[in-house]
């Protein structure tokens, strides 16, 4: 099984507003999945200390997931909760579009 | 696919697509198991193509296809395609896989992405489906999202060893405008591919007419040139040369012409599945001579079509009776359709459209198209010409009886040839013009070909009443055909001078008897005389011997009265003197003998 799930507990002692639960789409070892994967646990790492939940899908593996969830490009994020539904194509090489995909502020790092 | 089958290159495997023209020109269909890119500028016919290829596929050999739609949504896809008598809605989704593949507008990009999700996504649903054709409708909706010619490149590539490696025939269509402003990738793309179909939508003359052209197919021949194109009512139809061959038999029933006179000037009236053209000005009555023709045919009990131009069929129908033609009974009861266009909305190439789905639908043996003309007018002359021709060939083809009418300036018939040039193909063409003389407007009409038959050559003048039309006698004057008043008028002078031709000759007769009896008389009279004169000239000779005679008897008696001895001395005198009067007559005188006073 490609899915990977994550949930990280508040660290902080901070209360807990939001949990950000997100679906990655990625196309097995191809090199733009590779650097979203990386590129998207650098953001949760720097900008998601509230907690999330991740989960990653191969769509190689599992094309019809994919194709129920009406997902075609790779890499892909969903963000399912909170809010409304979004969508990031590509690497995630750009953290800013991310952030505001993902309803959060960019100039906000910690 | 192997390396020892290229030494027979010919035997390159072709997908048919169903759409009867584009089969022609490419020689059996698309490159099998191979990519062809179809490109061409927003509303060229891309789509419908892709999408007409994949139904007829999955409808008439039974192999599925998966249509991948980046631009619009298969709803509208489908939506677009259900007036195409195609049953598109009842087609399988196992037959037909309709992918969404827009991205959402809130979608945002962030960085570089592949293609490879997609293609292991439609891999999957090819096993499932067992498909053997796959469209990427709009490609370039996603490809523009690289933003990166490099990356574009790469996609392309990865879709292509993606595509050999499925076996897969498949249709990649993509936007390219005129001012194409990424010219790199979907030159590489075209290179990558096997087959290149260009579509292509311009404006002539306000008339926007679609094209389609190969331009290029590895390895295989095809027709070169652009092939124009139009929409009818089973979807996409390219207009190929080769359609043009005639496959209509020649049939030698005829079929009347609406009315006797021209049937007879026909020799008989016309074959059936052959167009008749009548030109002629406005006002010449060719609509006159159409509805006389469709009326015919309704009596006949074949199903017509009448297609009107820039007039209601109601309103002809109403204008015909009041020259005896009567439609409304045959509308009502179906066997007569009338179907009347608009001149200023549509284009040629939609009037081409309606009149085919027409022909389907009515499935008719006669047609009208009246007046022809008419497409040329919105502009575009060359496509008129072109969809008139069509017109022409698909009711031969479907061996309808057509009689088409069109209208033409002046009173030229060659004016014609310079319009739609119709003439030239046309089987019958009868021309109607007016003869201005004596303050009257006449109609004649003319007969200027007619194919296979033997047809009068002459004008005749064209009569109408409530009765309907008809041939007048044909008067010739001086050369020229009699028309109306003067007509008449020639009719009656004929009579009055027929009646005193027929005095003349009775008392020529006359004269000629009395003349021979005349002369038999003088005959009678001269015979009389001559009888006279030989019966004078027999007296005369008969009183001549008796004279001689006379003499003789005389000389006797002078010898009795000088006594018997001077006989004797007298005797040789005598004899000398009858000697001479046999050798030289007349010598009346032979009594005196000078000797004989001695």
């Amino acid at each position: 099984m490609a899915r990977k799930k994550r949930a990280k507990a508040d660290a902080t002692g901070e209360p807990v507003t939001t949990v950000v639960v997100m679906c990655l789409y990625v196309a097995g070892r191809a090199p733009n999945s590779v650097k979203a994967i990386a590129n998207l646990e650098a953001i949760c790492r720097r900008h998601l200390k509230d907690g999330y939940q991740l989960e990653i899908v191969d769509v190689c593996e599992h094309p019809h997931r994919a194709l129920s969830d009406g997902i075609l490009v790779t890499p892909s994020l969903t963000k399912v909760s909170p809010g409304p539904a979004s969508n990031v194509i590509g690497n995630l090489s750009d953290t800013s579009s991310v952030l505001a995909a993902l309803g959060l502020h960019a100039g906000d790092p910690q | 696919m192997t390396a020892k089958k290229s030494v027979s290159p010919r035997l390159l495997a072709k997908a048919a697509t169903g759409i009867l023209g584009f089969d022609e020109i490419s020689r059996g269909g698309l490159p099998r198991n191979r990519t062809s890119l179809v490109m061409g500028g927003p509303g060229t016919g891309k789509t419908v193509f892709a999408l007409q290829t994949l139904v007829n596929a999955a409808q008439e050999r039974k192999q599925p296809g998966i249509f991948v739609a980046f631009e619009e949504g298969p709803d509208e896809i489908r939506a677009n395609a259900a007036t195409f008598g195609w049953g598109l809605p009842a087609l399988a989704q196992s037959a037909v896989f309709f992918l969404d593949a827009r991205l959402s507008p809130t979608v945002v990009q962030s960085g570089d992405f592949e293609l490879s999700g997609m293609l292991a996504i439609l891999e999957a649903k090819k096993r499932d489906l067992g498909a053997a054709w796959i469209v990427f409708d709009g490609i370039d909706v996603l490809l523009a999202l690289l933003q990166n010619p490099s990356a574009e490149m790469r996609e392309i590539y990865r879709l292509r060893d993606w595509l050999a490696r499925n076996e897969l025939t498949a249709i990649i269509t993509a936007k390219v405008d005129g001012n194409n402003s990424r010219p790199t990738s979907y030159g590489f793309m075209q290179f990558m591919v096997d087959c290149v179909i260009r579509f292509d939508r311009r404006l002539e003359q306000e008339i926007s007419l679609r094209r389609l052209e190969i331009t290029k197919y590895r390895g295989s021949d095809f027709a070169p040139g652009e092939f124009p194109l139009s929409f009818g009512p089973q979807g996409m139809d390219v207009a190929t040369p080769g359609t043009a061959e005639i496959l209509a038999d020649a049939v030698t029933e005829r079929v009347s012409s609406g009315f006797e006179g021209l049937d007879a000037m026909l020799g008989g009236g016309v074959f059936r599945g052959s167009n008749t053209l009548i030109t002629g000005a406005p006002g010449t009555s060719k609509t006159t001579l159409a509805g006389k023709f469709a009326e015919s045919a309704c009596r006949r009990g074949e199903r017509t079509l009448f297609v009107s131009f820039d007039e209601g069929g109601e309103r002809i129908q109403r204008n015909l009776t009041s020259v005896g033609i009567h439609l409304q009974a045959y509308v009502k009861s179906g066997l007569l359709r009338m179907y009347s266009g608009r001149t200023d909305v549509n284009n040629p190439e939609e009037h081409l459209i309606r009149i085919t789905a027409l022909i389907h639908e009515h499935r008719p043996r006669c047609m009208v198209i009246d007046p022809l003309s008419a497409i040329a007018r919105t502009g575009a002359l060359n496509s008129a010409r072109a969809i008139g021709n069509r017109l022409i060939y698909k009711m031969r083809d479907h061996q309808v009886t057509a009689l088409i009418t069109s209208l033409v300036g002046g009173d030229d018939p060659q004016a014609e040839a310079t319009e739609l040039q119709i003439s030239t193909i046309a089987d019958t063409w009868i021309h109607l013009s007016y003869q201005v003389r004596s303050g009257e407007r006449n109609r004649a009409l003319s007969i200027v070909k007619s194919r296979g038959t033997q047809h009068s050559n002459q004008v005749r003048e064209l009569v109408l009443s409530a009765a309907g039309p008809a041939l007048a006698a044909a008067y010739s004057s001086g050369g020229e055909v009699l028309m109306g008043t003067l007509r008449w008028e020639k009719e009656a002078e004929d009579r009055t001078q027929k009646r005193r031709q027929q005095a003349e000759f009775a008392y020529k007769r006359r004269e000629l008897q009395f003349a021979e009896a005349d002369i038999a008389a003088r005959i009678t009279a001269l015979q009389l005389d001559l009888n006279k004169q030989r019966t004078e000239l027999a007296l005369y000779t008969s009183d001549d011997e008796a004279r001689d005679a006379s003499s003789d008897e005389q000389e006797n008696a002078l010898r009795k009265r000088r006594g018997a001895g001077a006989a004797d001395m007298l005797a040789p005198v005598l004899e000398k003197r009858r000697v001479a009067r046999t050798s030289a007559r007349p010598r009346t005188n032979g009594g005196k003998e000078p000797r004989r006073g001695s």
